[in-house]
């Protein structure tokens, strides 16, 4: 029965996300106060219609109805509830209902939210996202509706991929999900302002915080499920260029690239055209990316069973938002007119060239991404595009992008002298180069690359701290300088908060792709093993049983010059409900490194107590990488609650 | 004059970076694809000898040892038709097992063994790497082919026999 309801709560959504699509819009074409006034109510409703819907297919997991073929097909009555519930979004369907769920809240958000937004801008803002809404439900009521019925029902369900049975996987998803969705927001006003006619200041500033917000959680999205792919798969590495990372990292780089135009055209009305551009491109890549994941049509970890009918029907929708989208572009484009001019040397052009290396990074993401199919379409045969590939383009590219970094905050506005900025970083510039030079050659092996990334993160990192502190004394006046530190622009902190942020990601890439040290191993019980002046002792392996499988963990001692650490204990699963073994990697985490033991298998597998395969690593800086994401996030999360951003009287339409 | 100038600069900029990135781009892809090749193929000497390449197929069954260092493995993956021996060091993927699909790269050896780098995971028991579905599903085809064809010879004979 329950399922019953959730369904007819889906199918009223879509019918309310129909009308939510078509009155309001219609309404603000033609200036009918009635119709425009619906996009509120509408929206609450479709919100709550989603939500409801969602509860209810919640509920069919948490109790374990598993005449719902969903509920059948990933969970079992062995499933400890946490996993149940996150189960939910373990398989298409559920979470495509939970993108659904994430981009009602995000309306309902803009909605709240937007008290200072004329009501015809919000009409059609919450209009657009309307379609976009009625789009997906028809996806999923047609071709993956998750309350499908199985009858007669089943006694027990097959059980949750035992990969996705990690707390990793319960807020992975989610946050990537509200990423990726959330820049249907930004999409959604640059489509407004496109149908309005009047791309301004105001409509950038509207945008600003809204794509920042898209931007926070999509990046800690990706660094969840990069630290997952580390810690669940047992492989060690945190990021392979699999087609569905680059699929999530693709909206990421635009986004990037969107949230810095977006600067420039509130503060000085530049990039009008190309700002709207890339909002259209940052979710036309959030859609291009769901097609991937869902088509099947790419080799990847992430392939759920396919159905190719469901990648028709995305492609479809696909080319529908791109198309109608570009083309409205094209009509509306040539009357928006140019902002403010700009020389060659100012903080403009600056982010335009960080625009254009944004732009072509992921161009060349998406070219060794897509390459392969279309040499399979060409019927070239079939080929597969590794990481050196995208490591020899994409790191090339981001070099200036992070060289830039450091100088742009230095740079006016409209026109910057190069001089006054290179006496203001010369010395940013000087103590970045001793650092560079110095930290590899203290780590012990001089390594060009590495000290390349180390000299781009200290310069990002001493320049973010000269111009923060410039500015804080410049504005300090009587005050203490802790009262000026907090006093400046919640958008100034949280940019150099972000940039930080940058600089110990790429202090962790630099370091644990150069000195990282991997051992695979044969280990008979009392054996040790040395990585990097760590020693292993393989102390034997026992069964050990869980709510829904059993084990074989090892136990390991981890010491170092005969100083004991702690106790490591690797398990390698068997999950009752499938045949699939899993590899629980045992890791002792720190600031400066981390140490990583998994067990593969038994030498010989009649005999588990005895010798086993054993992978070890030493990973230095591992976790600055996702520390550096979550810093950039927390930037983010700052810079949204500027206070110009909430301002109601500076909101209206003051040209800047 | 000035601002004409400004432009030049701009757009010969642009003209630079582009050239920059297309050679960086193709450098790097020629580099770095690896082609997949069916066991089949691999058999009939249609692989290259120097560059990296991917086979698909399935596990044979009851072809995985273990050599004696505990961590060189030696499989065969077969599309039905020929097989291929592989060589691989290190730790396989979970879902590594004999009778199911796997996809390996590396490179071919001058004794026929194909070395592998990497040996592709998949990450639910249901799911077959595409290329390992193609590989198989050619030699299916060719299989009932030779199959038909052989029947139709049979049928043939005996008519020419009368």
């Amino acid at each position: 029965m329950i399922p019953e309801l959730g369904h007819f709560a889906l199918i009223f959504s879509a019918i309310v996300a129909l009308l939510l699509g078509t009155l309001p819009l219609i309404g603000a074409h033609q200036g009918r106060p009635a119709w425009i006034a619906l996009a509120r109510p509408a929206t609450d409703v479709f919100a709550l219609l989603v939500t409801f819907s969602f509860l209810c297919l919640t509920w069919a997991f948490v109790a374990n109805d598993f005449s719902v073929v969903y509920v059948a097909q990933h969970s079992n009555t062995l499933l400890p509830i946490e996993y149940r519930i996150s189960a939910v979004w373990g398989g298409h369907e559920g979470s495509l209902l939970l993108w659904m769920l994430m981009m009602s809240w995000w309306a309902l958000a803009v909605r709240l939210f937007s008290k200072q937004l004329p009501d015809v801008m919000l009409a059609r803002v919450l209009g657009t996202l309307g379609l976009v809404c009625f789009g997906f439900l028809l996806f999923i009521l047609f071709t993956s509706n998750p309350f499908a019925r199985l009858l007669p029902g089943v006694a027990e369900g097959r059980d949750l991929n035992p990969l996705l049975q990690d707390p990793g996987l319960i807020i992975h998803p989610p946050l990537l999900y509200m990423g990726y969705v959330g820049f249907s927001v930004a999409y959604a006003f640059a489509i407004a302002a496109l149908l309005s006619g009047k791309l301004d200041a105001a409509w950038a500033r509207w945008s600003r915080p809204w794509t920042t917000a898209a931007w926070v959680f999509l990046t800690l999205g990706i660094a969840m499920g990069s630290w997952w792919a580390y810690y669940e798969l047992g492989w060690g590495g945190w990021w392979f260029w699999d087609p569905v990372e680059n699929a999530s990292f693709m909206p990421w780089l635009i986004g990037t690239a969107l949230m810095h135009s977006l600067a420039a055209t509130e503060k000085r009305g530049s990039f009008k055209n190309w700002t709207v551009l890339l909002a259209i491109s940052a979710f036309s890549l959030s859609l291009l990316g769901t097609f991937l994941v869902r088509s099947g049509v790419l080799t990847s970890v992430h392939a759920f069973a396919t159905d190719p009918t469901r990648g028709i029907f995305i492609l479809i929708f696909l080319v529908a938002v791109v198309g109608t989208s570009l083309a409205l572009f094209a009509w509306r484009a040539p009357s928006v007119g140019l902002g403010g001019k700009f020389g060659l040397v100012s903080r403009e052009s600056l982010l335009l060239t960080n625009n254009v290396l944004l732009v072509v990074s992921c161009a060349t993401v998406l070219l060794g991404t897509l390459y392969p199919l279309l040499i399979d379409a060409l019927g070239l045969g079939k080929i597969s595009v590794g990481p050196p590939y995208f490591d020899a383009v994409f790191v090339p590219v981001m070099v200036p992008v992070l060289f830039l970094m450091g100088i742009a905050p230095f740079a006016r506005w409209k026109e910057a002298s190069l001089p006054e900025i290179q006496r203001a970083v010369r010395w940013a510039l000087a103590a970045a180069a001793v650092v560079a030079i110095a930290l590899p050659l203290i780590y012990g092996e001089w390594k060009t690359l590495t000290a390349l990334g180390i000299l781009l993160a200290a310069w990002i990192l001493f320049t973010a701290g000269l111009n923060f502190f410039q500015r804080v004394s410049a504005t300090r006046g009587e005050r203490s300088l802790l009262a000026s530190v907090f006093s400046q622009p919640a958008s100034f902190t949280g940019m150099h908060l972000a940039h930080i942020g940058v600089a110990i990601f790429v202090v962790g890439v630099a370091m644990v792709s150069t000195y990282e040290e991997e051992k695979d191993v044969k280990m008979a019980p009392g054996e040790t093993v040395e990585v990097s002046g760590y020693s292993f002792t393989f102390n034997g392996v026992q069964a050990v049983q869980g709510p829904n499988y059993q084990a074989a963990q090892g136990e390991f001692d981890l010491s170092m010059d005969g100083r004991f650490i702690r106790k490591l204990n690797p398990e390698k699963r068997n999950y009752f409900s499938s045949s699939m073994p899993m590899t629980e990697a045992a890791i002792d985490a720190g600031l400066w490194r981390d140490v990583y033991v998994s067990l593969g298998e038994p030498i010989n597998p009649d005999q588990p107590e005895g010798e086993w395969a054993v992978r070890v690593y030493y990973k230095p800086f591992v976790d600055w990488i996702w520390g550096g994401c979550v810093i950039m996030s927390l930037g983010g999360l700052i810079a949204m609650f500027d206070r110009r951003y909430r301002n109601r009287r500076k909101a209206g339409g003051k040209q800047a | 004059m000035k601002s004409r100038h400004k432009k030049l600069a701009l757009i010969g900029g642009a003209i630079a970076l582009v050239g920059i990135i297309a050679a960086l781009v193709l450098n790097a892809l020629n580099s770095n694809i690896a082609l997949y090749i069916s066991p089949t193929d691999v058999a009939q000497g249609k692989a290259p000898q120097e560059k990296l390449f991917r086979i698909g197929g399935l596990v044979k069954e009851g072809s995985i040892q273990r050599q004696a260092d505990g961590v060189t493995i030696r499989f065969i993956i077969t599309d039905s038709e020929s097989d291929i021996s592989v060589d691989y060091v290190g730790i396989l993927p979970d879902l590594f097992m004999e009778g199911k699909g796997a996809v390996a790269q590396g490179r071919l050896l001058p004794d026929g063994t194909f070395k592998a780098q990497e040996v592709l995971a998949k990450h639910d028991e249901n799911y077959m790497p595409p290329e390992a579905a193609q590989a198989l599903n050619d030699a299916h085809v060719r299989g009932v082919q030779r199959q038909a064809e052989e029947e139709a010879a049979k049928a043939a004979q005996p008519k020419a026999s009368y």
